[in-house]
């Protein structure tokens, strides 16, 4: 009873806060209401005992990922953003019911839940969540370990190539910034006032 | 089965979530109700230690931010891997090493990329 109590917290907040996150006109209000939707997915890992799973949530997605959303957010400008519907959303409004439609579809028709596996509740309480999964990830799953580490190599140097473009200055008196120049900005901003 | 006995040491800091809750949003709701609210512009302003606000305090970043966010991100995925390896490396061995040693290499490829595109200078 408890459990399910606790369920329908986590479960009720991280809706709230993604529904928040997509109705909001501020990107930045929306970005944090993203954090509480990750948080409480976090919550629901640990009802399901997956403790590493609600660890690495909390620690990439909160940590890493959502500060590099804010980082893109303040790349443009925050500004900008004041309209609720984007003009294309009825063509996203009916792609989101199809994925909706699929995703029930094949929730009801998949057998994953009557079929069990090797990695019952009670094999991973008995030896611990992390090392259920180490045990797996490290001898049956060796091919995707180090897939996964070549996809992020690549990530890298997308981002490298995406936004590193003119990243390297000429070396010498031209390559650094003039400090003058900026504090003169600044003083015709203040003289605007 | 939900909620069995790993959840159960949670329950501190389910604790913790509720009272942090409880604090802030009673904190707020109750001084609604007790301030007294006296607007003027003055007051509304942007208080910057004393000091008139230049601009807008959300202007756009320099896109080098990215790149440092992006490399936290897939550095932070890296060590999220190196906890199950350790919980297991007693189990594993010497295969577990090599494997990831493999593992690390291909982020040190990335690495010296970066290092050497200058993703990690500032100006």
């Amino acid at each position: 009873m408890t459990a399910q109590l606790l369920f329908f917290y986590f479960g009720g907040m991280a809706v709230a806060g993604a529904v928040v996150a997509v109705f909001t006109p501020n990107l930045v209000y929306s970005a944090l209401s993203l954090l509480m939707t990750f948080i409480h997915i976090a919550g629901i890992y640990i009802l399901l005992n997956a403790e590493f799973i609600a660890a690495v949530q909390i620690i990439v997605y909160a940590g890493a990922i959502l500060v590099t959303y804010v980082f893109v957010l303040m790349l443009f400008n925050p500004e900008q953003e004041k309209r609720y519907f984007h003009k294309q959303y009825k063509i996203g409004a009916f792609l989101g019911a199809v994925v909706l439609f699929l995703m029930v579809f094949a929730g009801f028709k998949t057998e994953i839940l009557s079929k069990g596996g090797p990695f019952t509740v009670e094999y991973v309480e008995e030896i611990g969540h992390t090392r259920a999964i180490g045990n797996a990830l490290f001898t049956d799953f060796i091919f995707p370990f180090e897939i996964a580490s070549f996809i992020l190599l690549v990530a890298m140097f997308g981002a490298i190539i995406l936004a590193g473009r003119g990243i390297k200055k000429p070396k010498g008196p031209g390559g650094r910034v003039d400090l003058s120049s900026r504090r003169k900005a600044k003083e015709a901003i203040v003289g605007e006032r | 089965m939900i909620g069995s006995a790993t959840s159960i040491n949670y329950i501190p800091i389910f604790i913790f979530i509720v009272i942090s809750l409880v604090f802030g949003i009673g904190t707020l709701v109750i001084s609604y109700f007790v301030q007294v609210r006296i607007d003027d512009p003055e007051k509304l302003s942007t208080y910057e230690c004393g000091s008139e606000p230049i601009s807008d305090a959300r202007n756009p970043f320099p896109a080098r931010y990215y790149i440092i966010a992006m490399l936290f991100v897939i550095f932070d995925v890296e060590v999220a891997f190196l906890y199950p390896w350790a919980v297991v490396f007693d189990k594993i061995g010497l295969f577990g090493l090599i494997e990831m040693i493999v593992f690390i290499a291909l982020f040190l490829v990335a690495y010296v990329y970066a290092w050497k595109k200058g993703g990690l200078e500032w100006d």
